[in-house]
């Protein structure tokens, strides 16, 4: 592959190959304080290849692959390079990952101890993790929350956060000073853009935290907040989890302890000043 | 290149200490392609290896042991489905190395359960299936005849609840293929394990392994197929492997598969079946075709196997119609 | 073994790597069971001593077991 780069975000390697210069490029660019994987070997590669030789020329389309794939997965045009990186990173995640059990949630940590918040996408994980970090939380991650199986504890895999439609001027309002990618779009969910982790998100991202609150959102209802049975939050994180089958008794025993240790909310919010406000007071009662 | 890597890396994995972080990345990424991850990390166990390739390594081992639960749940769920009929049931492949504890299964990474069954018994083994909560993978007609005429296992079958395939074998070669292996002296000859399903003995198992590399397939997985043959041989040697092979018509597949084990692999065979063919460089650059980013280069090897597999297991006037129809429907071969 | 989730149980069943969340009355059902084969009615016999079951229907509890017995958490001797 013509152009490559190597990255580490929190203890996952990441070696990228590509046909084309510009999402190399822009990896490189966004993903400039990042640290290399350990000893330049890499937990997973990616590739970012034209299907066609032509493809590289003509209306350029990419194609997503690496160590993990799924067949028949679409391409997307070249303008969307970082967006295949990302999805191309996430893929190897979703369908090899097996060191930490990983649950689909945002995570961000105060004090050393961690907010999860896991749901349907769509609910705002990514937005609200976004502008919880403007009011002091440090970022773990956006997309995926690591369980270490031994300790319970949460690991950070602070990626580029995913922020889509509106919420991208939202945010941007939080954080002017926040790093940004370009401005993509049309994608398949609508415009994206990609937010830089800030300096303290990057330079605590092989610190765990202790699991202290687990929430379920959901947005476009009236404020209100319930709690969810074990049961019921048993089930949703394995349907929340790519790796909890692959893990086999390990990824039990550690589902079962967060279940069983930390206080579930599921929450509903009109708008994101009104869920800050409930995650603050629900911080304080209960973590 | 790199698949050379791999070999070399698998057969002598002491050599491994040398190996820069390209040379790791690139045979991480291949070992996976190849499916042979797993038999990696339990060939480097034990070896001094950089913190993160010990990591990766120790990942790969414990999904090979839980992909070895799941395969032999998998037996065991056919077996309960099965057992009512009072058939001889033979575990196949992959399946079969881990349910014997053999070399083979070391490690090994397993997709579908394959059983072999009595022709005869193939309605009930069916009904007795999709009673028990398997159903079709595929639904067209054209396939399903083609399929049931034609070839040597039933159409596809997958777990509704569980998600997993069994592929349900009455013989080990398409009826097209010009060669006839006899399934009946596999089923006279099977081992029983405790539990009453049935093994292959082991040259059985040899020459299965052979003909499922040569005569039936586009090779793809290759590399992965001449290590179970290594392994078979290590464990089993090659004593009456000869006229086992010959009973099955499979004697030039098994010759070639014992010749390129010993000679990718080092598999330490009696004279007699070392040496060169001269057609044997193409299987091997088909064996060898990955590179250090998982892709199978170059790439002209996969096409000529392609056609090559189809060609084996059909007569030529049924291939050109078999296409015919296929690309009359829109299909594209893989490439 | 069984982790106790409030309404539910789950259970880790080690032979097919899978998961089961089970209520009332499968977890007594196992514990009944345990090592022993028993045929349903002996099975019965067992849950009423332990459990003083107001109604103990044979056939409520067949079906119970031939549902247990296609997930595979117990099997036919």
């Amino acid at each position: 592959m013509r152009y490559r780069t190597l990255l580490k975000i929190g203890p996952v390697g990441f070696r990228i190959g590509s046909d084309w210069r510009a999402p190399i490029a822009a990896l490189d660019d966004l993903y400039r304080d990042y640290p290399r994987p350990d000893s330049d070997i890499a937990d997973f590669t990616v590739r970012l290849f034209a299907a066609r030789w032509w493809r590289r020329f003509l209306r350029p389309s990419v194609m997503i692959g690496g160590d993990y794939t799924i067949p028949d997965a679409a391409p997307l045009p070249l303008s969307m390079g970082l967006l295949a990186a990302e999805m191309g990173m996430n893929l190897q995640m979703a369908l090899g990952h097996r060191r930490y059990l990983l649950v689909h949630a945002s995570a961000v940590e105060r004090d050393g101890r961690a907010l999860l918040m896991t749901g349907m996408s769509g609910a705002g994980k990514s937005t609200l993790a976004a502008l919880l970090t403007a009011r002091g939380w440090r970022l773990m991650g956006d997309e995926f929350a690591l369980i270490d199986p031994e300790t319970g504890l949460v690991h950070a895999f602070p990626r580029l956060i995913s922020l889509k439609n509106r919420a991208i001027d939202e945010v941007h309002s939080a954080l002017p000073g926040g790093r940004v990618g370009p401005m993509l779009a049309d994608t398949p969910k609508g415009d994206l853009r990609h937010l830089v982790p800030d300096a303290r998100a990057i330079e605590a991202m092989m610190r765990p935290a202790t699991p202290a609150l687990l929430l379920f959102p959901a947005f476009g209802h009236a404020l209100a907040e319930r709690p969810v049975g074990r049961a019921e939050t048993f089930v949703r994180l394995t349907q929340a989890s790519t790796n909890f089958v692959l893990l086999g008794e390990s990824g039990f025993t550690a589902l079962s302890h967060l279940v069983n240790s930390v206080p579930v909310r599921a929450i509903d919010y009109p708008d994101t000043p009104g869920a800050i406000a409930l995650v603050d007071r629900l911080w304080e009662t209960l973590a | 290149m790199t698949g050379r890597l791999v070999v070399e890396s698998l057969r002598d994995p002491a050599r491994c200490g040398a190996y820069s972080s390209d040379q790791w990345n690139a045979l991480i990424a291949a070992a996976r392609a190849e499916q042979l991850a797993g038999t990696l990390a339990y060939r480097l166990t034990g070896l001094t290896l950089p913190e993160p390739v010990a990591q990766i390594m120790e990942d790969a081992r414990c999904s090979a042991e839980n992909g070895r639960t799941l395969a032999l749940w998998e037996a065991e769920a056919a077996r309960r489905a099965l057992a009512p009929l009072g058939v001889p049931v033979l575990l196949l492949k992959g399946t079969a190395f881990v349910a014997a504890g053999l070399k083979a299964g070391v490690g090994r990474a397993i997709g579908d359960l394959d059983i072999l069954v009595p022709r005869g018994s193939l309605d009930a083994v069916e009904a007795a299936l999709l009673d028990a909560g398997w159903e079709w993978v595929k639904p067209d007609p054209y396939d399903d005849a083609y399929y049931r005429q034609w070839m040597h296992e039933l159409p596809p079958l997958i777990h509704r609840e569980r998600d997993r395939m069994i592929d349900v074998h009455h013989t080990i070669l398409p009826l097209t293929a010009r060669i006839t292996p006899d399934p009946a002296a596999m089923i006279a000859d099977a081992g029983a394990l405790n539990n009453g399903l049935y093994v292959p003995c082991p040259n059985d198992l040899l020459c299965h392994a052979a003909a499922h590399l040569f005569a039936d397939g586009e090779l793809a997985g290759g590399m992965r197929n001449l290590w179970d043959i290594h392994c078979l041989l290590e464990e089993f040697g090659t004593g009456e492997l000869a006229e086992r092979s010959r009973l099955h018509g499979l004697s030039a597949p098994v010759r070639r598969a014992v010749r390129l084990s010993h000679r990718l692999y080092g598999t330490d065979v009696p004279d007699a079946w070392r040496g060169r063919a001269v057609s044997d460089a193409l299987f091997v650059h088909r064996l060898l075709a990955r590179d250090g980013w998982g892709r199978v280069r170059p790439k002209w090897v996969e096409h000529v196997f392609y056609l090559r597999g189809h060609w084996l297991r059909m007569p030529p006037v049924m291939l050109a119609r078999h296409l015919w129809t296929k690309w009359r429907k829109g299909y594209r071969p893989v490439g | 073994m069984p982790v106790d989730l409030g309404e539910l149980i789950a259970l880790y069943h080690r032979p097919s790597a899978r998961t089961h969340l089970v209520g009332s009355p499968v977890p007594e059902i196992l514990d009944a069971l345990g090592e022993e084969a028993m045929d349903t009615q002996q099975l019965l016999d067992a849950l009423q001593r332990r459990y003083a079951l107001d109604d103990a229907d044979p056939q409520a509890l067949a079906a119970r077991l031939a549902e247990l017995e296609s997930v595979g958490l117990i099997r036919r001797a």
